[in-house]
């Protein structure tokens, strides 16, 4: 098993400290460095290299479900046989944007985001006929919780 | 009305990120005819109103070392199901809790909420502690932990790209 690459200081921060509440200003790096005690340019690097290393998958916005466009969690139980085939095609929807294989008889599981609700039932419509496997929809009925990321300390 | 077309195209545009340049929000106008003030001030009034829920640094957990994500599902009796969510969303350690549609036969669970910890073995032990400071002892739940991330990126709203960059 790979060994997660230890953190610096400076990662840490920038990772853990700016999860939410980004600055909205002109020169938004420039107003981190000042919290950090670096310079723009050496926040920018860090980013960058933290980026390339995977461990940020970008700086922006989570937005709410449902306030702008459609959504749904989606499941199927695949074939093992067929997984790595059914998750290719499944992956190479633009409207697809998260896709894991999870240990359980019903293993693929994605979200599906369009404009409308139409556009997501019709994603889903194309997977099951293209892969001839029911798709479970399983929209959001109530939110309990905001994400407002992750404690690097859990 | 929360959004208008140019608050669609501004998302829409920034869905893959930020640009790590030093003028990113200059950047972004760029592409959609809107001024770095003018995507400053309606990136403000997207998270006032709360279409934006948080605004940052988005990290992938695996890569970080936090290689467990579990996937709780819970069966809930319909009458306990919005106390139950409510008090599993304050544990730290859960990121995410929502109500989701049963789907019987196949899926009889319609409380999720997402753990993420550095192995299986602490997910597992952080899902029997929550159950019971829950009181949820009564009901039935799975874990589904990740095995393989086919895909994770921003959302595109595919057809709110018209007038995009």
């Amino acid at each position: 098993m790979t060994v997660a690459t230890p953190l610096t200081e400076m990662e840490y921060h920038i990772l853990n400290d700016f999860q939410d509440g980004f600055p909205l200003e002109p020169r938004p790096y420039e107003r981190m460095g000042a919290a950090l005690g670096i310079e723009e340019d050496e926040v920018l690097g860090v980013l960058r290299d933290l980026r390339a290393r995977g461990m940020v998958s970008r700086v922006g916005p989570v937005i709410k479900p449902h306030t702008v466009g459609a959504s749904t969690l989606a499941a199927m139980q695949v074939p093992p046989d067929r997984l790595d085939a059914v998750a290719a095609l499944v992956s190479a929807r633009p409207e697809v944007n998260h896709n894991y294989e999870r240990a359980h008889a019903i293993n693929l599981w994605f979200v599906v985001t369009a404009a409308d609700q139409h556009g997501v039932a019709v994603v889903l419509a194309d997977i099951e006929a293209e892969t001839g496997i029911t798709v479970l929809d399983l929209p959001l009925v109530h939110a309990f919780h905001i994400d407002l990321g992750f404690q690097l300390k859990c | 009305m929360l959004i208008d077309g140019s608050d669609e195209r501004l998302i829409a545009v920034i869905a893959d990120g930020l640009p790590l340049t030093a003028r990113p929000y200059a950047e972004i106008g760029a592409g959609i005819n809107l001024s770095e003030g003018q995507v400053l001030s309606r990136l403000r009034r997207l998270i006032g109103n709360g279409v934006i829920k948080r605004f940052g640094v988005i990290v992938h957990h695996r890569e970080l070392g936090y290689r467990a994500n579990g996937m709780v599902v819970w069966d809930i009796a319909d009458d306990r199901v919005q106390a139950a969510g409510t008090r599993l969303a304050q544990e730290d350690c859960v990121t995410l809790c929502y109500q989701r549609p049963r789907r019987l036969p196949d899926w009889p669970y319609n409380l999720f909420c997402m753990i993420h910890g550095q192995d299986r073995q602490t997910v597992l032990a952080e899902v029997v502690r929550i159950k019971r400071a829950a009181g949820l002892g009564a009901f039935n739940h799975d874990v589904l932990f990740s095995e393989r991330r086919f895909k994770q990126r921003g959302a595109r709203y595919v057809g709110l790209q018209r007038g995009a960059a």
